[in-house]
């Protein structure tokens, strides 16, 4: 099974989904990296773990940009020919692995949370449902973050790092202007060790000072999920996820938040999860260390009253 | 300027999800049916950028569960034409859906589709770059917050971090929306009902979509094993907050 991956870098820095994947392709059978970028040879170094690496070097590749680097990418899987393209369900990833699928004729299976030569398992339904898809090769799995370990993907080692040429990209259409940092927010919700999340399920911007004094009780500050965010009752500083930020505080406590995949992808990973959430059926309950399903405007009055 | 908007009706996931008998699907009978909530994102933006530049909005949808009633809610907000794809019969795939749309729009002047970024129920991929690439132009997914400049859209694509890529793109493009400027407008049931009088809805066919199967088929559905899980705590509000307090007394956080 010859499996290619295709890596993710932002800011001169590989992703950890690239990681990911490339721990799952060596499990399935050969793992060989689709490398794209401009003087970005040296990454190659980082990924021990691959039997080879195929680099791709253009000045219209500098930048991640949806038409060049779908067109380099379909003349890398023209000329490799591999069974399976494991693509990351990201921000990147949802602009190259539609177009290689079109381009190829290759089926597309995406939210893939498990990888074999015959079937993908998708998180559907904001993760409520999952979806064992058959498929046979050659085919392209768009994979979620966080569904392999990254540390099986890294690893000592010099694969062979193979340089091809870029193609003709002909009319490019699309233009990179820049890269815009996050502004500084008046709280580092990375560095908090007590997060009292809310999600759409507080109802409105009158019941958020209800879980600041929440959080101030807790030493802790507040933060959110993304549709508190776009309603702009918080600053995007705030936001917890996969287009926020990552945080693994020592207590994550949930309200109203039904855990989404791309809400979990930011903070799974924290110490103590504790999820208020009147839905038992809610996933954020899967990844939560203790839930309860009271309601959150009976429960966090009493709580708060309490400590 | 003149902008098409997809809209979407996906279930409500509020509700409580059932296979239906063959365990590869939902049992649809009774799910409840919402517009995506990226949809209204989507038309959002295309109605500022109406405000701003002037054109037209169209809203367009595939046939189906409920559509009649999002698509007449997109005119109540603003939208100037709504179009319902008809002949798609049964759980049309994504390609299959995305091959339809380029069908039907590459014979309209347009300058942009907007889609929402991407929804609870596209396992073949998401749909704004499969349109683009049946209709050979160019996308950008994952955008939040758009400027015309000219036949050109400046673009804001978010990546992780609350980092974005700044992207200048040649119009016509397909742009898979995240989060419009401003909150989705609210209108009420009365202006829907305005607008389902007035408002003319055009129905065109789908055209040839052979050659555009998902290429994977499902196997089985099944609800994700819950882990170890949470432990619940039971009781009345006050029982749980003792509860929870001790929990955080026996971890030291208090
Ligand atoms: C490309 C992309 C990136 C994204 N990035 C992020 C991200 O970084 N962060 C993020 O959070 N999301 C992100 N999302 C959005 C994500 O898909 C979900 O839409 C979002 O996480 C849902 O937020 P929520 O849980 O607050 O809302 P909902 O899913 O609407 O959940 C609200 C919950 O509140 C519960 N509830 C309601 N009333 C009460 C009550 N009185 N007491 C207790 N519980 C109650 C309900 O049962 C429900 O489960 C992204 C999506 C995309 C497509
Ligand atoms: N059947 C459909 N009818 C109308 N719009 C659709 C349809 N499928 C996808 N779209 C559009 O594409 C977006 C992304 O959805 P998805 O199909 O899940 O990738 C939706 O939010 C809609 O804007």
């Amino acid at each position: 099974m010859k499996v290619l991956v295709v890596a993710e870098h932002l800011n001169g820095k590989l992703e950890d989904i690239t990681f990911e994947m490339l721990g799952k392709a060596k499990e399935l059978g050969t793992a060989e990296v689709a490398l794209l970028g401009h003087n970005a040879k040296d990454l190659a170094a980082q990924l021990g773990k691959a039997d080879s690496v195929i680099y791709m070097d253009s000045p219209e590749l500098a930048e991640f940009n949806p038409d060049t680097y779908s067109k380099g990418l379909k003349a890398i899987v023209e000329a490799r020919q591999p069974d399976i393209v494991l693509v990351g369900n990201t921000s990147m990833g949802m602009d190259l692995a539609a177009a290689l699928s079109v381009d190829m004729g290759m089926p597309l299976v995406a939210y893939a949370i498990d990888v074999a030569a015959d079937k993908v398992v998708s998180s559907l339904y904001g993760g409520k449902m999952n979806v064992e898809s058959a498929v046979s090769t050659p085919f392209i799995a768009s994979v979620l973050a966080g569904s392999f370990p990254a540390d099986a993907g890294r690893g000592e080692g010099s694969p062979a790092v193979e340089e091809m040429a870029a193609p003709d990209f002909g009319s490019v259409k699309v233009r990179f202007k820049q890269l815009i940092e996050p502004e500084g927010g008046d709280v580092d919700i990375t560095q908090q060790p007590i997060l009292v999340s809310v999600g759409r399920g507080i109802q409105s911007e009158d019941n958020l000072p209800m879980a600041e004094e929440l959080a101030n009780k807790l030493g802790g500050a507040v933060s959110a999920s993304r549709p508190i965010i776009d309603n702009k009752w918080l600053p995007k500083t705030r936001q917890v996820g996969k287009s926020g930020l990552k945080v693994k505080p020592k207590l994550y406590l949930t309200l109203g938040i039904s855990g989404a995949p791309e809400h979990i992808e930011g903070m799974k990973d924290a110490d103590l999860i504790i999820a208020v959430n009147t839905d038992l059926k809610a996933p954020i309950f899967d990844y939560a260390h203790y839930g309860t399903t009271v309601d959150l405007f009976d429960l966090v009055p009493a709580l708060t009253e309490k400590l | 300027m003149n902008i098409i908007v997809l809209i979407k009706q996906v279930p409500d996931l509020v509700e409580e999800l059932e296979l239906d008998s063959s365990g590869k699907d939902l049992d649809r009978e009774w799910l409840k049916y919402k517009v995506n909530e990226f949809d209204d994102h989507a038309l959002e933006e295309a109605l500022l950028l109406k405000e701003e530049h002037g054109g037209t909005v169209t809203a367009m949808a595939l046939d189906g569960q409920d559509i009649d009633k999002a698509l007449y809610a997109a005119a109540a907000k603003g939208a100037d034409r709504v179009v319902k794809i008809t002949g798609l019969e049964g759980n049309p795939s994504n390609h299959e859906a995305a091959k339809a749309f380029a069908n039907a729009i590459s014979g309209m002047d347009y300058q942009a589709v907007f889609t929402g970024v991407q929804s609870v129920e596209d396992r073949d991929g998401q749909l704004p770059v499969l349109v683009a690439h049946y209709l050979g132009i160019p996308h950008v997914s994952v955008v939040s917050g758009v400027k015309i400049e000219g036949d050109k859209a400046v673009v804001y694509k978010e990546y992780g971090g609350g980092m974005m890529a700044e992207l200048e793109v040649d119009l016509p493009a397909v742009l898979g929306i995240q989060a419009a400027r401003e909150t989705p407008r609210y209108v009420p049931v009365a202006r829907v009902r305005r607008a389902m009088r007035s408002t003319e809805m055009e129905e065109v066919s789908a055209g040839d979509v052979s050659g555009a199967a998902a290429g994977s088929e499902v196997a089985r559905m099944f609800k994700p094993e819950t882990g170890q899980g949470a432990e619940m705590l039971e009781g009345s509000a006050e029982e749980v907050a003792d509860k929870i307090v001790s929990i955080l007394k026996e971890k030291g956080i208090v």
